[in-house]
Formats: structure tokens, C-alpha cells, sequence
């Protein structure tokens, strides 16, 4: 297997997870947005840290008038649609497929095609006017058509070098997603850090739940009702859940130790995944509120970040 | 040559249908108009969703195109292959011939056969090239030879392409499509089948490796997905289970080719490329280029790597050195030519050109080094100002043109807007040599989709088709 393989397979795995990140977002944000009156949208730019973009791509549309439902059908077209904005569902899919088409010969046909069929729909309902119903189905069919794309990948591609590639990218994106998402939120909904408050929201936190669809999952966990250091142990350190924060460093000290032992050789990357997952799997909740959240998801947030940049390096991907 | 145009379904005797084409005339009359146009529809999804695309130079990712594909196969009889089969063997074993020799002690020139500066003024000629001893003695390993067909037994060689020539790629994907599109055609009638093209291409790339490893490396070489042809680069690759490379994935060293992977370089035998000669190597021909690999052509001459096809195999498909493959024919294997040239007029013979510009109107201009149906003229479509336009252009530079009587291409019926009518095509089987000379059953044909037009490329409107060679009753 080429290095470009390696690397158009990684990126691939990472946009299409931001894809499909992004379409849940901005349906949790939308039924949010819906039941109660918060100022939301601002909050979902801030998950990829794109306030500046948005205020900027706003701007030239020149159109603020009736703030409120306008901006929030706004924030919609500039998370899904907006070509400019990189981290947008259009731009994920785009670059997914890009990278996907280079390496034709090293993907299944049922990948390349869910994909490829995916693009093909929606830069074919990118142009003209769009209705909020056509936003709510193309979002709607994004995130399924995203789950399939994965589900060929896991039934159709061979176990071999690129898959772990393939892996290691999704799940580094999943994880770091799942961490800003919760980092983010907690902050704006309490902002002092402390998690036993009078006046819990209760729509925003199983909002905090929806972006990563994990609203069920936690009442079969806990079977109580919110509570916001529930919340945050099921998003960080259950294992079990197959989006938290500690789940996905599993599976890409998983994937690590898989190259690992295919090249037989270990480097700096391998080290950083193995103790960031070891953190996640023996942190306990209690302690990670005495340190405080936000220093710990920030501690975690900034080593996922020099891992990426560490694989990087050790697999020639940049 | 035949007046009346020759139809491959209905021209058989007293206007009958042709044996051949019993089942799919059978088949047309017996599928109703909507179903056959559900089926398009189908099938323009099919390509789409695939991806099976062809895209011009320099459109943006979004312009990706579909060539249109006819859902009513061109079917061609089990003796009608036979004689073309033999023909074409024989024609590429001369093309490789020529090659070998034009490279080597130029032989057939010292004869009086090939003026000398056929060969060495060409502009594709690679100097570089000279005195190589190749696998085999191969340069031409993928052939496409260009036959049209103007009566029951009239086939024409219209162009040899022993460069880099595409298309085979909708040869299988065609097939595919057919065969979910009406299995009930397959059924009713015995179709040779071409699945095994991608094992034989591999079979041929593998033979001619310098270094006696039982599985050397051959890798793909792509100028990237911006290409035309790029769809095909990936699906061969894909079929072939080889690596799909990009100039960038390779390097050399100590003059041997390898491959850069995260387990370490990985050493190249055969690279069968489909860039062109110009951009293969920066330090030896274009600099510019940043399609190719540094050094590739020293490792080439040393004998450490086999690029497939050879370097200047421009000089034996142009339009000019075609008027002398039957000679090559008769030099090189002393035999009478099986498949014929259609009469060709030479700008640079002075009573041809006399000929050419007095006949202008009722003749075909091309240059010689022309492709695609680009700097042609057509005289008998053409107004009077574009014929005297290209009159000056032939004037200007005699020996860039030659000429051709304008061919009534045999026309096979094609499903177009108004119904199913029918519509002039060509065809380009695949020659593969190797050690052996293997030709799938068939090949590309291609359909000029406009009513009465002569031009089947993809680049001016032409469409494909599934090709059948029917098995020995």
C-alpha cells in the first residue's frame, strides 16, 4: 500500500465522521431551537470554533433584519450547505469523495458508490431555493446515507493497512467531535462548572445528549432522570458508548497497535494514543469534577489534537 | 468503395435482417418503446452513481460527464471475428516489428522500404530510446487498432493507436450493464465474454518484466483524477489488484524504481503508464513536468524497469507512417496484409496534394498528428468557407495533412430520441502483446449518436456500445 493511500483513506475516514457530526448537530440545535428560545446557533459555531466564519458569511448576505428564525435558518445553510466553510456537511462530503475517488482501486464498490451517491444528491439540490422542509430531508438523508457509508466499510473492506487508516481517522474525528461538542456545551450551560444547579434546563441537556444521539442510550443506562454529571460520564468515559470520548481512543489505540504490529515499528503517536486511552478507561467522574471538567476535557481536547498532528508525522499523512 | 451504406441488422440479402442480429432484432421488436426508455434511464443512474465518468481537461470536479452508452448491442459474427482476429495479430506483430526496428538498426529504411526521415524527423521520435533492448522485443503492448466497416466483408483499418489508448474500461463496464439490463438477450443468444481482459492485461504487463521474479511489481501510473481518463486508470488498477501511482508515489534510487509506503520503499518492475512520453521523466524530457519521475529514464535504460507501452511509439501510429504499415507487413513477415488501409492521399507527395486540394469537398483532411476528430476536415459536411479556410492550412504545411475518401461507416441501429434508428459506428478491439498475443472477443465500439454524422469520438458526441462476438455455432 502507497503513503497517499494511507493518506487519502485517513481523511477520508475523518471527513465523512465530521459529515456526519455536523448533520446531528445541527439537528439537535434545530429542535432546541424549536422548544426554547436560546441564543443556540451561536453555540454550534463555536463546536468547531467557526463564530468569525459565520459573522463573516452572515454579513455578506447582508441580511439581519428579523434576527431569530433568520438566523438560525442561516446558521443551518452555513453548517450543511455553505461550500466556503470547510467544516460544512457540502464540504465534508466533497472532500470524503475526493479522497475516496483517488483511491478507487483500494475501496469496495459498495463504499465508493454510498458515498459517490451521496455527493451526486446533494450537490444536485445545492443550488436554487431550498424550503425548510428540503433542509430538514437533505440533513436528514445525509446523516443516513453517512451511517450507511460506514456500515459498507465495516461489512465490505478488507481488513488490511488502509482499513485501519480508514479507521484511525474516523475515530480520532469522532472522538475529538464528541469532546469539543460536550466542552463547548457544559461551558455555556454551566458556565461556573459545578454540577448541581436549581435551575437545570432540561431540554438543552438532552439536547447536549441528541448531538451525539445518545438520548435513549442514557436513560437505558441510568434510568434516572438528567443529570449533568451523568451527562458528562456518558459522553467522556463510558465505553460502552460507542460515540464517548473514551470509546473512540480505544478504538484508535486499537487501530494504532494494528500498524504497529503490521510495520513493527512504534513512534511518539503510539505512545500519546496508549496513554490518552489508558486516561480515558481509569478516569472517574467524581475526580474529573474535583479537577474540573473543563480543565480535563481541555487537557484531552489539546492531546487528541498533538496526536493527530503525531500521526501525522510518524505515517507521512500531512 | 460502397456507395449505399452498409447496416449491420437490415443489410442482408433482399433487405432481411442478418443472421447475426436474429436475436436483437427479435428482442427489439418484442420489448415496447417505454421499456426500452425505462432502460435508459436505468442505465444513465447506473453510470452516475458509479461514477463512470469522463471528464474534460480543465472542468472543474462538479463537470464530470457520462459518455452516453446505447443499450442495443453491435453484434458481430464467430467468422467475421475469426478473419478480423487473424488480421489484427498480424498487424500488431508488424507495428512491434517496425518499433523494434526504428529503435534499433532501422533495417527497413536501409531497404528503401521507409525513407529514413519518416522515422527520424517525426516528432515523436525519442532519441533516448535508441538501442534499447526491451522484454520480448514488445514496444506496442496495448494496441488499438481503429476498424471501420463498409460492406458485408469490407473492413478498413482507419488508425493504429500504440501509445496510450483508452477506452477499454466501457468494454467491461458495457458488458456489465448489458448483462443486468436484458439477461434475456444473453440467454437467447451465446455471447464470447470479456471479463478476462484485466487478467490477461496483467498476465502481459508481468511477462515483460527485466527482472526474472516470478511476481514482479507492476504498478499503474496516472497523471491523477483531473485526467480524462482517470476512471479508467482507477478501475484497471482496481481490476488488476496493482497500485494505482501518481509521479509523486515514486522515486528513484541507484537507478532502480520504488514506491513510497509506510512500510518503507517498495521496489517497481513494470510500470504500465498512462502519461504520456513528454511528462514521464523531468530530467530527460519535459521539465516542467510534474506528472512523472525523476530519473525514471535511466532506470529504463539500465534495464531495471519496464515502462509499458515503450517511449516513442508515436512514431509507428501516425497518421503519416500508417500508409506504410502494409509494407511493414510484407518486410517484416512476408506476408500479403490481411486487413486493408482505406486509400490515403499523402500531403507530401506532390500529385496527392494536387489531388487533395482539387477534391476538397468530397474527401476527409486530417493531421497527421491529429487525434480526438480535432484538426480534421469532413468535405462533404463542411460549407465552402471552411473548405477554402482549410485549403490555406494545407497549402501552409502540405506534409502535416493526408487525406481519405470519405467512408459510408456501417450504421447499426441505436436507440435515440425518436425511437430506435440507425447510426454510423466504428470499432477498436484491444490488442495485448506480450509473450503471446492475446484480443478479447470484441473490443469498443463507438456510435455517432447524431443523425448521418461520421465522428463516433466521445469528445464530439459519440456514444458506446456493448459488442458481441457470438460463439462458434
Amino acid at each position: 500500500m502507497l503513503s497517499s493511500t494511507a493518506k487519502n483513506v485517513y481523511w477520508m475516514g475523518r471527513y465523512l465522521q465530521r459529515a456526519k457530526t455536523t448533520a446531528r448537530l445541527i439537528e439537535a440545535t434545530q429542535r432546541m431551537a424549536l422548544q426554547s428560545s436560546g441564543k443556540e446557533a451561536e453555540g454550534v459555531v463555536a463546536i468547531f470554533g467557526m463564530e468569525e466564519e459565520f459573522r463573516h458569511s452572515q454579513s455578506q448576505e447582508g441580511q439581519s433584519q428579523s434576527q431569530g428564525k433568520r438566523q438560525l435558518v442561516d446558521l443551518i445553510d452555513f453548517l450543511a450547505f455553505d461550500e466556503s466553510n470547510p467544516s460544512s456537511i457540502v464540504s465534508s462530503i466533497g472532500s470524503a469523495r475526493r479522497n475516496a475517488r483517488e483511491e478507487r482501486n483500494n475501496i469496495t464498490v459498495d463504499v465508493w458508490e454510498s458515498l459517490n451517491g451521496l455527493w451526486l444528491e446533494l450537490s444536485a439540490k445545492l443550488r436554487g431555493k431550498r424550503t425548510n422542509l428540503d433542509r430538514g430531508a437533505l440533513i436528514e438523508s445525509a446523516k443516513k446515507q453517512a451511517v450507511m457509508i460506514f456500515g459498507a466499510a465495516q461489512v465490505t473492506l478488507l481488513r488490511d493497512e488502509a482499513y485501519n487508516f480508514f479507521q484511525l481517522g474516523a475515530f480520532l474525528e469522532r472522538g475529538d467531535n464528541t469532546a469539543r461538542i460536550l466542552d463547548v456545551k457544559y461551558h455555556r450551560l454551566l458556565p461556573d462548572g459545578r454540577p448541581h444547579s436549581d435551575t437545570l434546563d432540561y431540554f438543552a441537556w438532552s439536547e447536549v445528549l441528541a448531538c451525539i444521539g445518545a438520548v435513549r442510550t442514557y436513560r437505558r443506562i441510568y434510568r434516572s432522570s438528567l443529570d449533568p454529571m451523568k451527562v458528562a460520564e456518558l459522553m467522556m468515559l463510558r465505553r460502552d458508548v460507542p460515540r464517548s470520548v473514551h470509546h473512540c481512543l480505544w478504538m484508535v489505540d486499537l487501530s494504532m497497535r494494528e500498524l504497529a504490529d503490521t510495520y513493527g515499528t512504534r513512534g511518539e503517536a503510539d505512545r500519546l494514543a496508549g496513554e490518552l486511552h489508558a486516561r480515558l478507561r481509569y478516569a472517574r467522574i467524581d475526580q474529573v469534577f474535583d479537577m474540573g471538567l473543563a480543565k480535563f476535557l481541555g487537557g484531552v481536547r489539546d492531546d487528541i489534537a498533538t496526536l493527530s498532528d503525531e500521526i501525522g508525522r510518524q505515517f507521512l499523512l500531512d | 468503395m460502397a456507395a449505399k451504406t452498409f447496416d449491420e441488422m437490415r443489410s442482408g440479402p433482399d433487405g432481411a435482417v442478418r443472421a447475426p442480429y436474429a436475436g436483437v432484432a427479435q428482442w427489439l421488436a418484442s420489448t415496447s418503446a417505454e421499456r426500452l426508455a425505462a432502460t435508459r434511464q436505468e442505465v444513465d443512474l447506473f453510470y452516475r452513481r458509479h461514477g463512470i465518468t469522463f471528464g474534460a481537461y480543465g472542468a472543474a470536479e462538479g463537470s464530470e460527464t457520462t459518455i452516453p452508452f446505447d443499450i442495443i448491442p453491435r453484434v458481430i459474427a464467430w467468422d467475421e471475428w475469426q478473419y478480423l482476429h487473424k488480421g489484427l495479430t498480424q498487424r500488431v506483430r508488424a507495428l512491434n516489428a517496425f518499433l523494434a526496428d526504428a529503435y534499433g538498426e532501422r533495417e527497413i529504411c536501409r531497404a528503401g522500404v521507409i525513407p529514413e526521415t519518416q522515422v527520424l524527423m517525426n516528432a515523436e521520435f525519442v532519441a533516448m530510446a535508441q538501442g534499447l533492448e526491451l522484454p520480448g522485443g514488445v514496444h506496442a503492448h496495448i494496441a488499438g487498432i481503429d476498424l471501420v466497416r463498409v460492406g458485408e466483408k469490407d473492413f478498413y483499418v482507419l488508425e493504429d493507436n500504440v501509445r496510450t489508448p483508452s477506452g477499454v474500461s466501457y468494454v467491461l463496464e458495457n458488458r456489465e450493464v448489458m448483462m443486468r439490463l436484458a439477461p434475456e438477450l444473453f440467454s437467447a443468444m451465446h455471447v464470447l465474454p470479456v471479463a478476462d481482459y484485466s487478467e490477461e492485461l496483467l498476465a502481459t504487463l508481468r511477462s515483460v518484466s527485466f527482472s526474472d521474479d516470478a511476481e514482479p511489481n507492476v504498478v499503474l501510473l496516472t497523471p491523477g483524477h483531473y485526467n480524462s481518463a482517470y476512471f479508467e486508470h482507477a478501475f484497471l488498477a482496481d481490476e488488476m489488484g496493482i497500485e494505482l501511482v501518481k509521479g509523486s508515489d515514486l522515486f528513484v534510487d541507484e537507478g532502480r524504481v520504488y514506491m513510497r509506503t509506510p512500510r518503507g520503499p517498495q521496489r517497481v518492475d513494470v510500470i504500465y503508464r498512462r502519461v504520456d512520453d513528454g511528462f514521464l521523466d523531468p530530467l530527460a524530457m519535459r521539465p516542467d513536468s510534474w506528472l512523472g519521475v525523476a530519473g525514471l529514464l535511466g532506470a529504463l535504460r539500465a534495464g531495471r524497469v519496464n515502462i509499458v507501452n515503450a517511449l516513442g511509439n508515436g512514431v509507428a501510429d501516425d497518421k503519416s507512417t500508417y500508409t506504410y504499415v502494409p509494407e511493414m507487413i510484407r518486410f517484416y513477415l512476408g506476408e500479403a496484409p490481411i486487413l486493408q488501409n482505406v486509400p490515403t492521399h499523402r500531403g507530401d507527395r506532390p500529385d496527392d496534394l494536387k489531388y487533395m486540394l482539387e477534391h476538397l469537398a468530397e474527401i476527409v483532411v486530417k493531421e497527421v498528428h491529429g487525434s480526438g476528430g480535432k484538426g480534421m476536415l469532413v468535405g462533404p459536411t463542411s460549407s465552402k468557407k471552411e473548405i477554402a479556410e482549410f485549403a490555406q492550412l494545407v497549402k501552409a504545411r502540405p506534409e502535416n495533412y493526408i487525406a481519405q475518401p470519405t467512408l459510408a461507416l456501417s450504421t447499426c441501429p441505436t436507440f435515440v430520441a425518436q425511437g430506435v434508428a440507425p447510426r454510423h459506428v466504428d470499432l477498436r478491439p484491444f490488442v495485448l502483446s506480450g509473450r503471446k498475443i492475446t484480443i478479447v472477443p470484441g473490443g469498443l465500439t463507438r456510435v455517432a449518436l447524431k443523425e448521418g454524422s461520421l465522428v463516433v469520438n466521445s469528445s464530439q458526441g459519440g456514444g458506446t456500445k456493448d459488442t458481441w462476438v457470438l460463439a462458434p455455432e
